[in-house]
């Protein structure tokens, strides 16, 4: 691969660069968060395996080949499990690369590492910040060169954010990854940070930006299908920074927005995207699910099952991303679907179909099993004619035949699944009660202090070749609620709607099911309809105003605006009649109100006419000849400003319009004289007989009601009419 | 002893992450590992052949499981394998002043098809294969009889070699290491310099006026094509471009930058141009003991064209990518999937990849196969660093490099030491 050459190649050039301050990283091996319980009340979330991989090692496999010299796990909820499993690992054993474990019992938060990392006082230059459940293989020369070049230029530049283009679901409103949309402002030439909000309020369909983001930058571009990787790159400000701002504990919604909207510090955060390589972190049972599949199809290259990149024993990959290790005993009539991995040493017994799905070591599937997008983790046993389907099945769990799980089960640690026992969509199952207090989504998951948590040695347990024993002893000693999970059953289902899983479906393995997917269509729907309704405005200036009534109704806003255009054109009329200014002047005047209202010409001309008429009308006057004589006055004395508007037919029929609309509305005293008006404005050439005549044919087919004026003015017309025939007849004549 | 693990772990580690890229290199580095690993391992006094082969073959081990897909790995591990056991046959002749006659004569037969006129790198090996053996060459007429005992098995040459001959164990055991460690070099030498020794024939191959198509780039096609320009030939190089890599755009830039007339087609394009072509030269990743060829993936397709218009299909390739096993061997793996991202940009894609919509199985699957393998039969010549060769010759000239005992370098010496 090319970009593998150029890494290598720079990859020589850097050690010189970087000889003063080896590159490192702090891996935070916790999530501070909930979302994978029951799970994580016995084993810690970086430990879980990804493809039969523990998930630190595809975080550490990538921060060694990304060139980081110096690591420092920060443990927390499980330390111990983590220094365990680490101090045995071959992580240890690796030229350039160092592994320090950082232990702390008190930290709730990633603000509460960082303050402590801080504290130690380890970190001495750029660092790599990420969480020990990120998965990836991009490069991070050129983003670390971005990084330092910015810094060099800017020493407020402390952090640089990878990101990644992932189309959200427009449906769901959520990522592919099962985490919220996400809104980014990035300016698009130097890809500063401006704005993120990974907590939008979608039932109002909209964000809110910062009038001054406008106003400082001069381009912006708002993104909502760019992927946080959760891999940053940061100077040591930040850590300081932290410090400063105790308050600050989650790395996003914290210290990112904090930063973006702290403006008297003037700290700044820019985004590198990355488009060949992959990148994603996971944040739940949705992102698990997500991720996996990921790997299987190898976007994650080269950490993918059959590289032995860690750890991870020998994996062939067959026809259709089969990945099948060495040493498996499969029967000849059992089906293996694509897109399978299957671990070492599992048996799998006749006419079982497993498609889609990750089975770890050790496994024992009876026969006529069927198994769809599940994830089977090491040593299960799963008994004959079970069904599963987008499940997780973590280490040690036995299934008793017959048994079905539904799509979004969760079995933790050797849970035992009674004869014919259907566990129910979206349960939670765990040897552990449920906490019994609610906890917050910041809550540390930290079993070895919570007094009502038994702990259990699971991941020492796992290798154990006892464990059926093991959980069959425990649930003989211990008296499980039979009811939960039928016969030999051993496990509390946990109650679903426990804090912020109200919404299950969202951040589940299985696929969102299709009348969940129906109602967030229609939903969105609904939302669509009501932004059109805002949007069907057109630019008010299009409108044609007064042609269509029920329209008008429609745009109240317009409306009001053609209003205040008229009476501003008015005004500004009438000033010049009083002041008599010039013609000139008044057609800037009105052109500028034209522009700042947005009207066209059309506009301008009816609301001319309409002031002119008016003044003609609040010119006393006794009689209806004396009102003829004072508009034909003000017609001939402003025709230049009218005609000045009256570029075309369509203006002049606005004007014709607005004059019977006039007539039959606001000033009656006029329609007697409607005619005449109108042969006045014919003489004076304001408007042309072509606009008459189509205004006559437009109103052929309108109401009784609407035609008194055509009647009215019909002589009229007829006499233009055979006038404009005798002129045709005329001009063939002289052509002939 | 210790330093040594280490640089065979981080070699290891190397071959793991696909950080070596190229079968030159890595062949050369496996060679140079091999290298210090022989010079730094004790040696006992008797069968010092035997333990040398097992500490070989312990790491070749390894290093083959490290990345199974760069068969370079194993070619050059069964190469020094082979190279411990003939140097230590011909020692050991010599100390028994006997030889074995069908060594010879095999040596002889090396001789004689090797006697293409450029062939200098396999003039240069004969001979110093000729030069070690000549003392047992003269002392044969003088004693036959030891002959038939001795052939075979290099271990029991070397034990019963130990049982007759204590006095000068010490200096053989020296001269075997100094021997085979010489030996390695030249086998590095040969590495570093096989697309010299390939480009020499070049002109031989292009002819003026001609029109060579490639796809793809290999380094070893570079310099053959760029030796034939220096010579004064003026042809034209038409270039497939070798997608998703898109490495014959490289190609094309280098050939330019040299003054060659060059031409960039889309891989498509091949059978179009096809009938314009005088003949296709290419590189390949390995060439198999029957003459198939594991090449960049579209070369079958190149090469079918090819047929079908009559137009010569040649491979170049250096000897470190002989590789003694035949394509249907279990432990050869053919190809590697890489990632999908080399075809399509994920970001475009990712909504088809929205596993929480639907059944959640992936509808999109994306293959990005490396290699294509290319039937023997389809190959018109082969030219390696020892002259042009024809596919069916190939087992041939595999035999002159490995060893059957070999041919499979996993478990019998993990399970016998």
């Amino acid at each position: 691969m090319v970009a593998h050459k150029k890494g290598a190649s720079r990859g020589s050039e850097e050690p010189e660069e970087l000889a003063r301050v080896p590159l490192q990283a702090i891996l935070l091996a916790d999530s501070f968060t909930t979302k994978f319980r029951p799970i994580t009340l016995e084993r810690p979330k970086v430990l879980l395996p990804l493809v039969n991989v523990p998930m630190i090692n595809y975080t550490l496999a990538w921060l060694e080949s990304a060139g980081v010299e110096e690591v420092f796990v920060f443990c927390c909820s499980h330390s111990k499990q983590v220094i365990d499993y680490l101090e045995n690992s071959e992580w240890f054993s690796q030229p350039n690369f160092s592994v320090t474990m950082i232990e702390s019992h008190n930290s709730v938060s990633a603000g509460d590492a960082l303050r402590l990392i801080y504290e130690r006082n380890v970190i001495h230059g750029d660092f790599v910040l990420i969480s020990g459940d990120t998965v990836s293989n991009m490069s991070l020369t050129q983003a670390l060169l971005e990084h330092k070049e910015r810094r060099k230029k800017d020493s407020n530049a402390v952090m640089t954010m990878v990101i990644k283009r992932s189309k959200p679901s427009q449906i769901a409103l959520q990522s592919r990854l099962g985490t919220d949309e996400l809104f980014m402002a990035i300016d698009p030439n130097t890809k500063q940070l401006l704005y993120y909000e990974d907590k939008a309020d979608h039932s109002k369909g909209s964000i809110y930006l910062d009038k001054l983001l406008l106003v400082e930058n001069t381009s912006i571009s708002l993104h909502n299908d760019k992927q946080d990787c959760y891999i940053d790159i940061c100077c040591p400000e930040v850590l300081s920074l932290f410090t400063d701002n105790f308050d600050y504990q989650h790395l996003r919604r914290h210290f990112v927005k904090g930063l973006l909207v702290d403006d008297i510090m003037g700290y700044k955060i820019f985004t590198h995207e990355i488009h060949s390589s992959y990148a994603a972190r996971i944040d739940n049972f949705r992102s698990y699910d997500t991720v996996s599949k990921d790997i299987i199809q190898r976007w994650t290259y080269p950490l993918v099952p059959d590289v032995k990149f860690f750890g991870n024993s020998s994996v062939k990959l067959e026809r259709q991303g089969m990945y099948r290790a060495s040493e498996i005993g499969l029967s000849r009539s059992a089906q293996i679907g694509p897109f399978t991995v299957i671990g070492n040493g599992t048996k799998i017994g006749n006419h079982t179909t497993i498609t889609n799905s990750v089975i770890g070591e050790g496994c024992n599937i009876g026969s006529n099993v069927s198994i769809e997008g599940s994830y089977i983790w090491d040593n299960v046993t799963i008994g004959d004619g079970c069904k599963l389907r987008h499940a997780i099945v973590c280490a040690g769990v036995i299934m008793k035949s017959g048994a079905v799980l539904e799509p979004g089960v969760i079995l933790s640690f050797k849970v035992l699944v009674g004869q014919q026992f259907v566990v129910p969509s979206y349960s939670m199952v765990s040897l552990l009660q449920q906490p019994t207090k609610q906890d917050s989504d910041e809550e540390l998951e930290y079993a070895d202090n919570s007094s009502g948590i038994v702990e259990i040695p699971s991941f020492a347990g796992t290798s154990d070749k006892s464990n059926g024993e093991m959980t069959s002893e425990q649930s003989e000693s211990q008296c499980w609620p039979a009811s939960q999970l039928g016969s030999g059953g051993a496990g509390y289902i946990w109650s679903i709607c426990e804090g912020a899983y109200d919404e299950e479906w969202r951040h589940s393995v299985a696929p969102i099911p299709a009348d969940k997917l129906a109602e967030a269509m229609d939903a969105a729907d609904d939302d669509q309809e009501l932004t059109q309704d805002g949007s069907i405005l057109p630019p008010s200036g299009e409108l044609k105003p007064d042609s269509n009534d029920s329209e008008d109704d429609d745009n109240e806003d317009s409306r009001d605006e053609m209003i205040y255009f008229e009476k501003e054109v008015e005004a500004t009329f009438l000033r010049a009649v009083h002041e008599n200014i010039k013609v000139d002047h008044v057609i800037l005047e009105v052109n500028s109100l034209r522009l700042s209202y947005n009207k066209v010409a059309a506009d301008c001309a009816g609301a001319i006419f309409y002031a002119m008429m008016k003044l003609a009308l609040e010119t006393p006057h006794t009689s209806a000849g004396e009102l003829l004589q004072n508009a034909t006055n003000v017609i001939t004395k402003w025709k230049k400003l009218l005609k000045y508007y009256l570029a075309d037919i369509d203006e002049e029929m606005e004007v014709i319009l607005r004059f019977e609309e006039m007539c039959l509305e606001s000033a009656k005293e006029f329609s007697p004289l409607f005619t005449k008006i109108l042969i006045q404005l014919y003489d004076q050439e304001v408007i042309q007989e072509d606009a008459i005549l189509r205004w006559d044919d437009e109103k052929k087919d309108a109401d009784e009601s609407d035609k008194i004026y055509v009647k009215q003015a019909e002589k009229f017309i007829q006499w233009l009419k055979e006038a404009s025939e005798e002129e045709d007849e005329e001009e063939e004549g002289a052509d002939s | 002893m210790p330093d040594v693990q280490a640089l065979v772990n981080e070699f290891l580690i190397k071959l793991k992450k696909r950080k070596i890229e190229g079968s030159q290199a890595t062949a050369r580095q496996t060679a140079e590992l091999l290298r210090s690993l022989i010079s730094q391992q004790r040696v006992p006094y008797t069968n010092q052949a035997g333990a040398l082969i097992d500490a070989v073959k312990a790491v070749g081990e390894q290093l083959i499981a490290a990345n199974p897909v760069e068969l370079a790995v194993g070619n050059i591990v069964r190469r020094v394998l082979h190279i411990i056991r003939e140097e230590d046959l011909s020692l050991t002749t010599a100390a028994m002043a006997g030889l074995n006659l069908s060594a010879v004569s095999d040596d002889e037969d090396d001789a004689d098809h090797d006697d293409h006129p450029v062939l200098s790198a396999a003039a240069v090996a004969a001979a110093a294969r000729s030069t070690l053996r000549a003392p047992s060459l003269q002392t044969l007429l003088e004693d036959v009889t030891d002959a038939a005992a001795v052939p075979h098995p290099s271990s029991s040459g070397g034990d019963s070699e130990g049982k007759s001959k204590s006095a000068d164990k010490s200096s053989r055991s020296r001269k075997l290491k100094h021997d085979v460690i010489e030996a390695v070099n030249e086998l590095i030498e040969d590495i570093c310099t096989c697309h010299e020794q390939i480009a020499e024939q070049a002109v031989e191959h292009i002819h003026q006026n001609e029109v060579i198509l490639t796809l793809g780039s290999s380094r070893t096609v570079l310099e053959f094509l760029c030796a034939a320009k220096e010579k004064k030939r003026s042809f034209r190089v038409f270039v497939a471009e070798g997608a998703p890599r898109y490495q014959g755009h490289l190609l094309a830039k280098e050939l330019v930058a040299r003054g060659l007339q060059t031409t960039l087609i889309t891989d498509s394009a091949v059978f179009a141009m096809i009938s314009r072509v005088n003949m296709v030269i290419v590189g390949a990743h390995a060439v198999m003991a029957n003459g198939g060829v594991v090449a960049p993936v579209g070369l079958n397709m190149v090469a079918l064209a090819a047929q079908r218009h009559a137009v010569p299909f040649v491979v170049l390739a250096g000897s470190h990518k002989l590789c003694p096993l035949y394509p249907h061997n279990p432990e050869v793996l053919l190809n590697e999937l890489r990632s999908p991202s080399e075809l399509l940009d994920f970001g475009e894609f990712s909504d088809c990849m929205d596993f929480g919509n639907g059944t959640g199985s992936p509808l999109l699957h994306v293959v990005n196969p490396t290699f294509d393998y290319v039937p023997p039969k389809l190959v018109n010549l082969f030219i390696t660093d020892t002259g042009g060769h024809n596919p069916s010759y190939m087992y041939r000239l595999i035999a002159d490099y490995y060893s059957a005992d070999d041919l499979v370098v996993q478990r019998r010496p993990a399970t016998g030491s």
